[in-house]
């Protein structure tokens, strides 16, 4: 068992890094498509980069649909990329099976989000565990090596005594204990990168959170990179260093978890975090109060744009109550945010050139009024509009 | 206060019979007022789903409701009590007086029959004198209500996306003018976008219609925000009642307040988060006493023997009622 406590490597190291990646999945042909000459195909992921660091968590935060789960995918190399690159520690991979992709599979492993689900029901959580530690090369010479390396993954995961799970069968354990499970057989592999596709979703309030702080542990004490693939901006802000927000198949914005829920910048984001569940807003005994006022009367609306024909320019724009013309036509690229290192965002509204040129909302004849200003509008308007914006 | 429109008393509700029998709803109390959001929270095997169906006489085999009494106000008319009404009687009820909005309602629609041909059957079976005309008309009007355009009352169930299931979900509950609307979990399926969108609305049509609501959810942070009291659920039994601002602000209950605490907040401070540590009990096998103690951070010595009953807290509010022996009036009888 050679899972590290000490970190050898330098902390925030880059281990995995996706650059363009891009993901089309091929859409049936009817009879009337033989002849055209573009395939049609649903673009999944377009041009998604960023880099895991090690010892970091990354959250990756999105609506169902807006290809999060792709990207999980892709980075475990599970489905073949159509476009971009992937580089563990700087070299370019791309594996198709047999032993290249197992020893990839070593380093970067996935959990995934229903533990009913990924569990083998006619096997105990001691054959899941053997399994990976055995594929792995890491259940040591002896009988005696794997039952210590057995207890000690259990341990890892906070299922103790081990005697107690070893020989269970994942439907005699709660949803909590089988996501464990699932982490450990993660873990068995001793990997550098965890891929968590909504590691929590399926379970119950009380034990998210001790699912997600054995992560975090995990994180600090193995040093490992974690992908944190989420719908839940608010569990991105407590648990992930760095988040990222996906629409349509595109990142729209990124950065500190911190700055990118508090000091949203995309008019997507901004309309995310709008729309979470926050008991502050309670205003009085009235029901519902607070609802409204950030649902607007978008009706009908609200829903991502379709992907196989996706809007030209900002994925965004059909929605978004600031549309420029140039939102429209031109794809916006990664503009950085006000002094905030590190903090960008794909919107026009950040580019003074354009916003200078073309007046906000121009292009927004029945704008989804749920989407509050983002603040490089604010400051360029009167005080009037600065104070009904927060 | 408000008039009740539903009360709840002593129910309970067993899947199987004699000594194999799990309890899976321990006599419950609950009140639903006229026009009130009451919501109704807990982790899943709590009991809550059970409850709902349990007392709209939805149970499928093995559930038995074996107790208790579930009393309806008409808005006119003298109470009756839902378990006891004959099968011709239920199904007058049933839809027409309290409707539910299931879990999982995007998939509750028949996919091979339009939206129009379900939405119109309720009314038919209902109203049995209305013209075809006048139906249709109350369909299109019914779309309109949760912010569908009518045109797509012929659409089939796949040609809608979720969140349009979800609203002819609810405009098929609202289509008889119900007075108790029971939703269970009617927006976990769905994007915070569209949840809040669709919460809103049916917020607005309360106003407007002024029916009840028995919102069902394990997202606590959600019913804070969308209902005026809430109860929460824990091993078959409500722990915990009060109005939804009070019960933010200072929870009574340590599980209530565990639940409080397990949800990352999006604003404010970034606090640390505890949540609450084993796992939900076991139905077939539950501890003593109070069934939250062998989780409870705060348990002392009556806990593990002795049962707390539901009543006011120590310090007297009407509002509010919690089941724990640390704010029990009556203190617990020395052993």
């Amino acid at each position: 068992m050679t899972l590290s406590e000490s970190a050898a490597a330098p902390v925030d190291e880059v281990v995995l890094e996706a650059v363009g990646l891009t993901k089309h999945f091929p859409v049936r042909k009817r009879l009337r498509d033989l002849f055209s000459r573009t395939p049609a195909v649903v673009h999944a992921v377009d041009d998604v980069s960023f880099a895991l660091h090690r010892g970091r968590v990354t959250a990756l935060v999105g609506e169902s649909g807006s290809g999060k789960s792709t990207v999980a995918r892709l980075l475990a190399q599970i489905y073949p990329r159509t476009a971009g690159d992937l580089r563990l520690h700087g070299t370019s991979t791309r594996v198709r099976g047999g032993r290249p992709f197992r020893s990839y599979v070593r380093r970067v492993q996935l959990i995934l989000q229903d533990p009913f689900a990924s569990l083998n029901p006619v096997h105990t959580v001691r054959y899941h565990l053997t399994r990976s530690l055995r594929i792995h090369g890491n259940a040591g010479r002896s009988a005696e090596d794997l039952e210590q390396a057995l207890a000690k993954l259990l341990t890892r995961v906070s299922l103790t005594p081990p005697e107690r799970y070893l020989d269970a069968f994942p439907h005699e354990l709660s949803g909590g204990q089988r996501q464990r499970v699932a982490i450990a057989r993660a873990l068995g592999a001793d990997p550098e990168v965890l891929l968590a596709d909504e590691p929590v979703s399926m379970l119950d309030v009380s034990i998210r959170l001790g699912v997600l702080n054995l992560l975090q542990d995990l994180k600090e004490r193995l040093n490992i990179a974690i992908l944190y693939i989420t719908h839940d901006i608010a569990s991105a802000r407590y648990f992930a260093d760095e988040t990222i927000v996906m629409y349509a198949g595109r990142m729209v914005e990124g950065g500190d978890s911190e700055i990118v829920t508090q000091n949203s910048a995309h008019p997507y984001t901004r309309l995310l975090t709008a729309s979470a569940p926050d008991p502050e807003r309670i205003t009085g005994d009235g029901a519902g109060a607070g609802i409204d006022e950030a649902a607007g009367k978008d009706r009908g609306q609200g829903e991502p744009p379709s992907l196989i024909s996706p809007p030209a320019g900002c994925r965004f724009h059909p929605r978004c109550p600031h549309a420029m013309r140039r939102c429209t036509a031109d794809l916006p690229p990664r503009l950085t945010v006000g002094d905030r290192p590190g903090h960008w965002t794909a919107c026009w509204l950040y580019d003074p050139a354009t916003v200078a040129a073309d007046a906000p909302g121009s292009a927004a004849p029945d704008a989804d009024p749920a989407v509050p200003p983002p603040p490089a509008l604010v400051k360029r308007e009167d005080t009037a509009t600065l104070g009904e914006a927060r | 206060m408000r008039d009740p429109v539903l009360e709840i008393r002593g129910l309970r509700v067993d899947y199987g019979l004699g000594d194999a029998a799990v309890h899976a709803v321990r006599d419950v109390d609950l009140t639903l007022h006229r026009g009130e959001v009451l919501g109704l929270a807990g982790e899943s095997g709590s009991g809550k789903s059970t409850l709902a169906y349990g007392l709209t006489r939805l149970l499928p085999p093995p559930g038995v409701v074996s107790g208790g009494e579930v009393i309806y106000h008409p808005v006119d008319g003298p109470p009756v009590d839902v378990l006891s009404l004959s099968p011709a009687q239920l199904r007058a009820f049933r839809w027409a007086e309290a409707s539910i909005v299931f879990q999982g309602a995007m998939n509750s629609l028949n996919p091979v029959h339009k939206v129009s041909t379900q939405l119109l059957d309720v009314i038919r079976a209902h109203e049995p004198r209305s013209t075809a005309a006048g139906r249709l008309a109350r369909a299109r009007e019914l779309l309109k209500l949760v912010g569908i355009s009518a045109d797509r009352l012929h659409s089939y169930p796949h040609q809608l996306s979720g969140g349009m299931r979800q609203r002819v979900m609810i405009a098929m509950a609202l289509a008889l003018e119900p007075q108790v609307v029971i939703m269970d979990e009617p927006t976990t399926a769905l994007d915070v976008v569209m949840q809040r969108q669709i919460l809103g609305q049916l917020a607005e049509l309360r106003e407007r219609l002024g029916f009840a609501v028995l919102f069902i959810t394990h997202d606590l942070s959600l019913l804070v925000e969308f209902s005026d009291r809430i109860a929460i659920m824990y091993g078959g039994r409500i722990v915990e009642e009060a109005p939804a601002a009070e019960l933010y602000r200072r929870a009574l209950h340590p599980y209530t307040d565990g639940l409080l605490h397990s949800f990352p907040a999006l604003r404010g401070p970034r606090r640390e988060l505890t949540g609450i540590p084993g796992s939900p009990p076991d139905l077939r096998a539950m501890p003593t006493g109070c069934a939250f103690h062998p989780r409870c951070p705060r348990a002392f010595t009556p806990c593990d023997a002795e049962l707390p009953p539901l009543g006011p807290p120590g310090d007297d509010d009407p509002r509010r009622a919690v089941a724990c022996w640390l704010h029990s009036a009556t203190a617990p009888a020395p052993r």
